[in-house]
């Protein structure tokens, strides 16, 4: 009788569609976000970036102010990285690793849908969450850039950056979803990320080029200076030279803007995917 | 028609250790069936097994007839669940996680706010319906856990100690809910190791220890099976009683195995028989002038099967 009723049921409510699913997780779950005191935290620090960046301009015009690439290439090559990273590690640090720790994963998994939908939910959640920390950021620059280039305040490098950026931070927050799924700790995934993004990448890349002397292709902060690297007049890809910083004589490479996105859409497809494959496998015993 | 809960062969190993071993079950038709068993036994185990939470070692656990392992959308689809006493996402209301759940599940807009008004209704949280959930307590969320397991009206239920975390009046609400939902139609699989709560509300009564199923029949069945004939009553009296009134007058009435006295106006008949055997020790009781002002099925017979069959296996 009760596979009768339950038959029954099922015809009357259908199970939406796993893609259906995600957008319907992703919702709720950057609702979550948005209301977290780690969303009010980025603003702030966001905010204070802007500001600082505001009255910086204001004291040094003349001096950083030259034209507009140099600009965008200071205030968003230079310190978008840095919102990004940290973006990536307050939303999807404990993502994964969360559902475990806090158990709230035993909420949603009883629920009829695929490990794959809630990691995929989780992450486009985390994902929109970090634009729109970024786009907050974005705004400040834009306004300053409007008080001091006007109608020049749109470069065509700036729209290039700006999908450079959101390719990064996808890349890092596969990556920190990897960690978060490798972890059943929060913390652990925190760091991890963290100390990868903001100081082993850029390590591992001048080691690369300064001691092997191989072209860094491997390594995301190589990709990630594309986003600075698009500002520049005269963009000089690939092979750069010879530096010698004593008693190191090491070489120097750029990455082509192409190269870049390659770089950083391989991060995230391996990291994203790994994490998944993890997930997949992790038990809430 | 595949039965609503059924396992074969099911186990489950953590390393060296067997928390699940073998376990065959089959479980369908309109009734709560308890899942007893001490701390540690493999109850959760289970339920997490048939919730593909963790995954078996061997065996295969379905849902109305799917393989969880296999299909677990589908074998979910029109299942409830309540496992471990789930944290709920802080920042949400009641309100919001429900209607994630509901949604998730397909339940039709046009009816997913009735729904979430009637589950809140039924766990007493109407009140808090707009709150944000991290700031309620254990209590609290665990109602919210019990309407997000009945908001689309599941045909299969799946309970793990349900009244973890709430107070007394909490648990008497809970095991009230519990028997409310049996009036519709479901199959209710209740997870516990209080024995009045499984008593009070179900029908039948699995027990598993170690990693094993012990029985599984009719609360009937298994109390008949067990107690060798003999059940027990608690009476109660309106003033103290002498110990010699309580071994010689009571102890000596016909059909009496044993007396043990629980406090001064309160003794636990042991009688050897049934229903009969209670009728004419309610006879023989007023005919003594003792002051029994009551008497009640102790609910004890159940607790003596548990520990006699746990205690079996140390």
């Amino acid at each position: 009788m009760a596979a009768e009723v339950g038959a029954a049921r099922s015809v009357a409510r259908k199970v939406p569609e796993s893609f259906e699913q995600v957008t319907k997780l992703a919702r709720y779950q950057l609702r979550e976000y948005v209301r977290s005191r780690r969303f009010v935290a980025l603003l702030v620090i966001v905010i204070a970036i802007g500001a600082i960046l505001t009255v910086v301009l204001a004291h040094f015009r003349g001096l950083l102010v030259s034209d507009t690439a140099a600009f965008y290439g200071s205030f968003w090559g230079g310190a978008v990285d840095l919102i990004i990273i940290l973006s990536a590690v307050f939303f999807g640090g404990d993502a994964i690793a969360g559902e475990f720790q806090n158990k709230t994963g035993y909420f949603l998994m009883g629920l009829p849908i695929r490990r794959g939908a809630v990691y995929a939910g989780k992450f486009l959640a985390a994902f929109l969450a970090s634009v729109a920390i970024l786009l907050i950021y974005l705004a400040i620059l834009l306004l300053n850039g409007i008080y001091y280039f006007h109608a020049n305040a749109f470069p065509w490098q700036l729209g290039v950056a700006l999908v450079l950026a959101l390719v990064y931070l996808a890349a890092v927050m596969g990556a920190t979803f990897f960690f978060s799924s490798l972890f059943k700790i929060s913390a652990y995934g925190f760091v991890l990320t963290a100390i990868l993004f903001l100081f082993g990448f850029s390590l591992l890349a001048d080691v690369a080029t300064d001691l092997v002397k191989i072209e860094p292709w491997m390594i995301i902060s190589y990709a990630e200076s594309t986003i600075g690297s698009v500002f520049a007049t005269n963009p000089n890809w690939g092979f750069t030279g010879v530096q010698t910083v004593a008693p190191i004589v090491g070489a120097s490479w750029s990455a082509g803007i192409g190269e870049g996105i390659v770089i950083m859409i391989g991060y995230f497809l391996i990291s994203a995917l790994g994490g998944l494959w993890l997930f997949e496998r992790e038990e809430f015993s | 028609m595949a039965p609503s809960i059924e396992t074969i062969g099911l186990t489950k190993r953590f390393g060296p250790f067997t928390a699940l071993d073998n376990l065959n079950l089959k479980l369908e038709g309109s009734k709560c069936v308890g899942f007893l068993g001490p701390n540690g036994a493999g109850k959760t185990t289970t339920l997490k097994l048939l919730t593909d939470m963790i995954f078996p070692t061997s065996g295969d656990a379905r849902v109305n007839g799917v393989s969880v392992r296999e299909r677990r959308k589908e074998a979910l689809a029109d299942t409830g669940v309540l496992i471990e006493t789930p944290e709920i996402y802080p920042s949400l209301t009641p309100t919001e996680a429900l209607e994630m759940v509901a949604d998730l599940r397909g339940v039709p807009a046009a009816e997913r706010q009735d729904r979430i008004r009637t589950v809140l209704g039924e766990v007493k949280m109407t009140d808090w319906a707009d709150q944000r959930v991290g700031r309620m307590s254990k209590g609290m969320k665990q109602r919210i856990n019990i309407a997000a397991a009945l908001v689309h009206d599941p045909s299969v239920l799946m309970l793990d100690e349900p009244s973890t975390g709430l107070d007394p009046r909490g648990m008497a609400e809970v095991r009230t809910i519990v028997r409310d939902l049996k009036q519709s139609r479901r199959l209710i699989f209740l997870s516990s190791h209080i024995l009045s709560e499984v008593v009070d509300v179900c029908d039948e009564v699995a027990l598993i220890d170690r990693g094993k199923l012990l029985f599984y029949d009719t609360l009937e069945n298994v109390t008949a099976r067990f107690s060798g004939g003999f059940t027990s009553v608690d009476v109660a009296f309106a003033r103290p009683l002498a110990p010699e009134d309580v071994a010689q007058k009571i102890g000596t009435l016909p059909g009496v195995a044993g007396v043990q006295t629980l406090d001064p106006k309160r003794v636990r008949v042991r009688l050897n028989g049934g229903v009969e055997a209670q009728e004419r020790l309610l006879e023989a009781l007023a005919g003594l002038h003792l002051g029994a002002i009551s008497i009640a099925d102790s609910g004890s017979a159940l607790e003596e099967i548990y520990l006699s069959q746990i205690s079996r296996g140390d």
